[in-house]
């Protein structure tokens, strides 16, 4: 089967400094694929260059994405422009933000399906609806000020879902949101993408939030997938060294109170001090001279991808 | 919404009258009219006496006290030098202000406002340097200069344009050009900062994944957003355009109350200068309540009082 959305050997640079660099990814229909790792890992500009929008000091300098086996990379900007909100769409991670101030959210909704407000008006009183949103009637004329920050982001996600595109981008939609509210939009997405059999991408730093809801999980280092595979293979067994002290960093209730947090010693090398080997190479117990002076390539192994030279 | 107003009114009734005030006794620090008024060869009693009879003679807070008596009756008094109703001289001067700073705001805004928002989608483009050059030249020659260089070329060289005075449109061009250069820079200044501002935030990406192009989402969105600071920027620039009046209707004999607020200074005609100022300062009142109402039109935050 063709996935919904294929990222082969995709490279971008920031003026030239690579800072991804050849990542796969495929994401199926109804599948939620979280793409993990930690700020400035690459994750959510890997996000912005699957809708092309990419800032302008970022470039695509290899690699392909495919769109149910189109190649996005090829099309024109008005033939992209005719895909976004159709049959891809994003939802982002301040919802506030990532509405007009000064439009009601029914304008905004309606600019996903190409119609004005008032056509497309039953049609956006039913999706405020799907996203439960209470007294839609009453909503649709609202203006995003006079909403919560939960309440926008279901309004995100439905502008987002309306036109029933295949792919799903999330950037960190949880992140600005209460810890309750978290739970209730990512059941929100889970459910919408199950059954409008949408491939949701989630980008997110927040291991707690893949445990979640994803199917599959794609764990993301300095710009390369260190590890990718369905997500209990992962969280029983993890392979990959830095999955390991990544999830044995969450912190969890039954830890004694106040034992200290445990953290990965040393910091992310920034993009200029890349080396020719393994990227986390600097802050694995395991690293050894291959892992500094090679690459290890994503190999299978058991149910997962894994690249790191001494997994097994 | 309307206490609002009305604390804006109240405060702009009480800067008017500062500004009153100052006038008021600056204008007398140079001394009064008494001496412009007699003939040549007038005795020292005789000027004394009409000192009296104008009333200069009087201490300066029993002559505002009385000015103010005079103004609360609406009373704007008689011109010493033209021996006329002040209010019918300002008045009849006011017209020819209003055609030209709207002609200069005309330009301003007109040229101003498309050149900032271009100069922000055609960030780092050739046009966006053209046009700032432009907009650094019209900022940077200053009124003077600028409308005698015009008169030059328009008026002396080419011939298309009168060279001064009131007569019809034609002769309105070349005043408002000069007039609404300063402006016009700095609209176009102002735009472009907003609208840059405006392109960096969120919402325009997210408008765009909706799948707008970026001039869908900047007509549709990014505008009505950059309007708020852009408004702010109109009401102050009145100001400054008035301000640039005096000389422009100077350089081009131009009869509006600036040319007339400039002879009246010479002349020592304290009453004229005053009901100018007066009038310029209740504009200003006026444009600025006139922002206030307009952020409320474009912003449903602050309507609904957010």
């Amino acid at each position: 089967m063709t996935p919904v959305l294929a990222i082969e050997n995709l490279s971008l640079s920031i003026a030239g400094v690579p800072v991804v660099d050849g990542i796969n990814l495929g994401v199926d229909a109804g599948e939620v694929m979280a793409l993990v790792g930690e700020s400035g890992c690459g994750k959510s500009i890997t996000s912005a260059a699957v809708m092309r929008l990419l800032p302008g000091a970022v470039s695509q300098t290899a690699g392909d994405i495919r769109l149910a086996g189109e190649s996005l990379s090829r099309l024109s900007e008005r033939q992209m422009q005719a895909m976004r909100g159709r049959r891809l769409s994003m939802i982002f991670q301040e919802p506030q933000a990532a509405l007009d101030p000064l439009s009601t959210i029914g304008t905004q909704i309606a600019e996903s399906l190409r119609q004005s407000a008032r056509a497309a008006r039953p049609a956006v009183l039913h999706m405020l609806d799907e996203v439960g949103i209470a007294d839609p009637a009453r909503r649709i004329d609202q203006y995003p000020f006079e909403l919560s920050g939960g309440m926008c982001q279901r309004v995100v996600i439905a502008a987002a879902l309306i036109a029933r595109p295949e792919l799903l981008l999330a950037d960190e939609p949880t992140t600005a949101l209460d810890v309750t509210i978290q739970a209730q939009i990512l059941d929100l997405l889970r459910t919408l993408a199950r059954e409008r059999g949408t491939a949701v991408l989630l980008i997110t730093h927040d291991v707690g939030v893949v445990a979640d809801i994803a199917d599959r999980v794609a764990v993301m280092y300095a710009g390369r997938i260190a590890e990718a595979g369905p997500v209990h293979s992962i969280f029983a067994q993890p392979r990959h060294p830095y999955t390991q002290l990544l999830l044995a960093s969450v912190p969890r209730l039954s830890d004694v109170p106040k034992s200290p947090l445990a953290v990965i010693p040393g910091r992310v090398p920034t993009p200029l001090e890349f080396g020719p080997g393994c990227r986390f190479a600097s802050r694995c117990p395991r690293a050894d001279a291959q892992c500094v002076a090679q690459t290890p390539p994503l190999r299978p192994l058991g149910d997962s991808d894994v690249a790191c030279w001494h997994a097994a | 919404m309307i206490g609002h107003i009305a604390s804006r009114l109240g405060q702009a009734l009480l800067a008017s009258f500062g500004v009153l005030t100052i006038v008021f006794f600056i204008m007398r620090l140079s001394g009064d009219p008494t001496l412009l008024l007699v003939p040549e060869g007038a005795s020292l009693e005789q000027i004394n006496q009409l000192r009296h009879q104008l009333g200069f003679d009087r201490p300066l807070p029993i002559q505002f006290a009385a000015y103010l008596g005079d103004l609360a009756r609406l009373d704007f008094g008689e011109s010493l030098v033209q021996r006329a109703p002040v209010l019918g001289i300002v008045a009849e001067r006011i017209p020819y202000t209003v055609a030209l700073a709207s002609g200069a705001l005309l330009v301003a805004i007109g040229i101003g406002i498309p050149a900032g928002i271009v100069m922000a989608v055609a960030r780092g483009t050739w046009l966006e340097r053209a046009l700032a050059g432009f907009v650094l030249a019209g900022q940077s020659l200053p009124t003077f200069w600028s409308g005698i260089l015009l008169i030059l070329l328009f008026g002396v060289t080419l011939g298309w344009l009168p060279t001064s005075g009131a007569d019809g449109i034609a002769s309105l061009i070349m005043p408002s050009l000069a007039l609404g250069a300063v402006g016009m820079s700095t609209f176009a200044r102002m735009t472009r900062i907003a609208v840059l501002d405006e392109l960096s935030r969120d919402y325009v990406t997210a408008a765009r994944a909706r799948g707008l192009s970026r001039g869908q989402a900047v007509v549709g969105h990014v505008l009505r957003n950059a309007a708020v600071p852009v408004v702010t920027i109109a009401a102050l620039e009145i100001g400054n355009l008035l301000a640039g009046a005096v000389i422009v209707e100077t350089v081009f004999a131009w009869p509006g109350i600036g040319q007339l607020a400039i002879q009246s200074i010479q002349s020592r005609d304290f009453l004229v200068v005053q009901t100018v100022v007066l009038f310029v300062s209740l504009v200003y009142v006026a444009t600025n309540l006139l922002a206030d109402l307009l952020y409320a039109l474009i912003d449903p935050r602050i309507r609904m009082g957010a």
